[in-house]
């Protein structure tokens, strides 16, 4: 075959020369992700003494490195439900248009872009024994002696809320915007309630969107680092696997160790997101518009 | 004229929205808030506001954790984020945009792994490879490892930009004997600046705020605002807190500023994500 006419059947399958443009993306992408992550595997595989797989054996035989998995999904699932369920019925209530609308959304963005380690000092200052919080409950009556809402596992919860929340909220809110409210209306009409059509109009067709969001507030929880050490304990309720794998690469320099359990941290994530992606994929997903079908 | 008042009735269930997200603003509000009068007080321990106000936190702040050198620091390290992967990353998106070819959904899953993966399970395998290249520890190793990020959002926020665009102006273009460098110089760079703008902002308010990253690949000189932060956090008893509570304002400043900026070319729900629906 001469080449020319190689060329041809590529350009038949959609290969040529512009593919080249994916290039320079997928060289980094390969050298600073794929290449490090079998070379993290291949470092797993390779400990200092003691079979292929001692790094993983030594990781779960330990319970104090094996609860951590338990530890994060205690933290991280909570959390992640949380912000999810409880930004359906807000965005719900916020679709349409009215006034400050738009500052509202703008003062929703602000925790986000705080980060862990700041929203951290603030709940130490905040929640602390003399913060404000306890002050108030005090002065209220409700509590007689502060409520220990730091260094536990509530302050990193609480910090996982305040940035994730609002994340949800965005996200959910704009799934909303793309259903047509002239489903709704059609509902009405025929003497649906408000809760036949939130449970069997909107729901359905923002089920999908609710998985992904899960997903991803899902991703941001399960990776929570800074505030699990600031404002959590880190050595007890609040020692997530994140905090396992690096201490056992930086601390104790057994680097076998620290890449198994930034392999086993990836790998429970990903089974999560695949259950999650997977319930999602029995859903509808397919035009949310309304018309003619 | 006369104009109909409607009524202001709030149902049970308003109560309970606007109560949770007013609940909200105050919790929010009172984390901001305490770290701020915290920065500016001279004694605050068991009374509602501090005794007296000072701002020589701040000037502390500034001498004892060398902040200039940082900020230095944090900003070179957001513009050869940005930069880059705008370049590298805008002509990727434009042949996921407009192509379609054998192993398209493989490619649109490498992208879109490490947006999924939490940073320290792939940074810490990232962190070891730097340090064996001898990268890490210094400002190239922390663009590199930002870069990891970086470069699949900007290619999943620009896809759908680009599809926006309307082939036909690019085929006129080619018409009239345009090459494809020539295409992407005066056709689409043009119509894309609002998204390019958009993304690269996005990439830097990510970039200030993404502390694993940088905290696994950074050197002592080479530390972004958030590392320095967390590192005098942790150290605390050190530090006065007031002074760690000045460095927390000035961040909450910088980051403020940014998101302004952001906001007046991006759409806030933008802030958060752009995955697109399905790849197909």
């Amino acid at each position: 075959m001469t080449p020319v006419a190689f060329r041809h059947r590529l350009a038949e399958r959609g290969i040529d020369a512009q593919l080249l443009l994916l290039g320079p993306a997928a060289v980094f992408v390969a050298a600073l992700f794929v290449y490090p992550f079998c070379y993290g595997i291949a470092v797993s595989l390779q400990p200092v003494e003691g079979g292929p797989f001692a790094a993983y054996q030594a990781f779960f035989r330990d319970a104090y490195q094996r609860d951590t998995i338990a530890t994060t999904l205690r933290i991280a699932l909570p959390a992640a439900l949380l912000n999810v369920l409880a930004s359906v019925p807000i965005a719900y209530r916020m679709r349409g248009r009215f006034r400050g609308k738009r500052v509202l959304t703008t003062v929703l963005v602000v925790p986000i872009t705080l980060g862990t380690v700041l929203t951290a000092e603030g709940l130490l200052n905040f929640l602390g024994p003399t913060g404000w919080f306890n002050r108030v409950l005090l002065a209220l009556g409700v509590v007689d002696a502060p409520v220990t809402l730091t260094h536990n596992y509530w302050g990193v919860f609480l910090s996982l809320v305040i940035t994730g929340f609002p994340f949800a909220f965005l996200l959910v809110s704009s799934y909303l915007s793309g259903i047509d409210p002239s489903l709704e209306k059609a509902g009405a009409v025929l003497g649906a309630g408000w809760a036949q059509r939130f449970f069997r109009i909107t729901l359905p067709l923002l089920a999908p969107g609710l998985a992904t969001t899960f997903c991803l507030t899902f991703v941001l929880a399960f990776s929570v680092f800074p505030s699990a050490i600031l404002v959590g304990d880190p050595s007890g309720t609040t020692r997530v696997i994140s905090i396992a794998a690096y201490e056992a690469a930086y601390v104790r320099y057994d680097y076998a160790g620290g890449a198994a359990a930034a392999i086993i941290m990836g790998l429970v994530e990903l089974v999560v997101i695949g259950v999650v992606l997977g319930l999602r994929s029995l859903l509808y997903t397919g035009s949310t518009a309304g018309g003619k079908g | 004229m006369t104009r109909v008042r409607r009524r202001i009735v709030a149902t049970p269930a308003a109560w309970a929205v606007w109560g949770t997200v007013t609940l909200f603003f105050v919790g929010v509000a009172g984390v901001i808030g305490s770290v701020l009068v915290n920065s500016f007080a001279t004694r605050w321990f068991d009374t509602w506001l501090p005794q007296g106000y000072t701002t020589e936190w701040y000037g502390q702040a500034w001498e004892e954790f060398t902040l200039l050198p940082v900020l230095g620091v944090t900003l070179v390290v957001c513009l050869l984020v940005a930069g880059v992967s705008v370049l590298v990353g805008v002509p990727a998106a434009y042949v996921l945009a407009r192509r379609s070819f054998y192993g398209r959904r493989a490619v649109y899953l490498m992208f879109l792994l490490p947006i999924l993966m939490p940073p320290i399970a792939y940074g810490i395998p990232l962190a070891t490879v730097l340090y064996k290249y001898g990268f890490a520890g210094h400002l190239s190793g922390v663009v590199l490892a930002n870069l990891v990020p970086s470069i699949p959002f900007v290619i999943l926020t620009m896809t759908p930009f680009i599809e926006q665009i309307d082939p036909a102006v690019e085929r006129a273009a080619r018409m009239c004997g345009a090459r494809t460098r020539q295409v992407f110089v005066r056709i689409l760079a043009p119509l894309l600046v609002p998204g390019i703008l958009a993304a690269s902002i996005l990439v830097v308010v990510r970039t200030v705020g993404m502390f694993e990253l940088t905290f696994l690949t950074a050197g002592p000189d080479s530390q972004t605002l958030v590392v320095a932060l967390f590192y005098s956090m942790s150290a605390s008893g050190i530090r006065a807190q007031q002074s760690v509570d000045a460095m927390a304002v000035i961040y909450t400043a910088m980051m403020l500023v940014l998101l302004v900026v952001a906001l007046r070319f991006v759409n806030p729900t933008q802030l958060v994500a752009r995955v697109k629906e399905d790849p197909e």
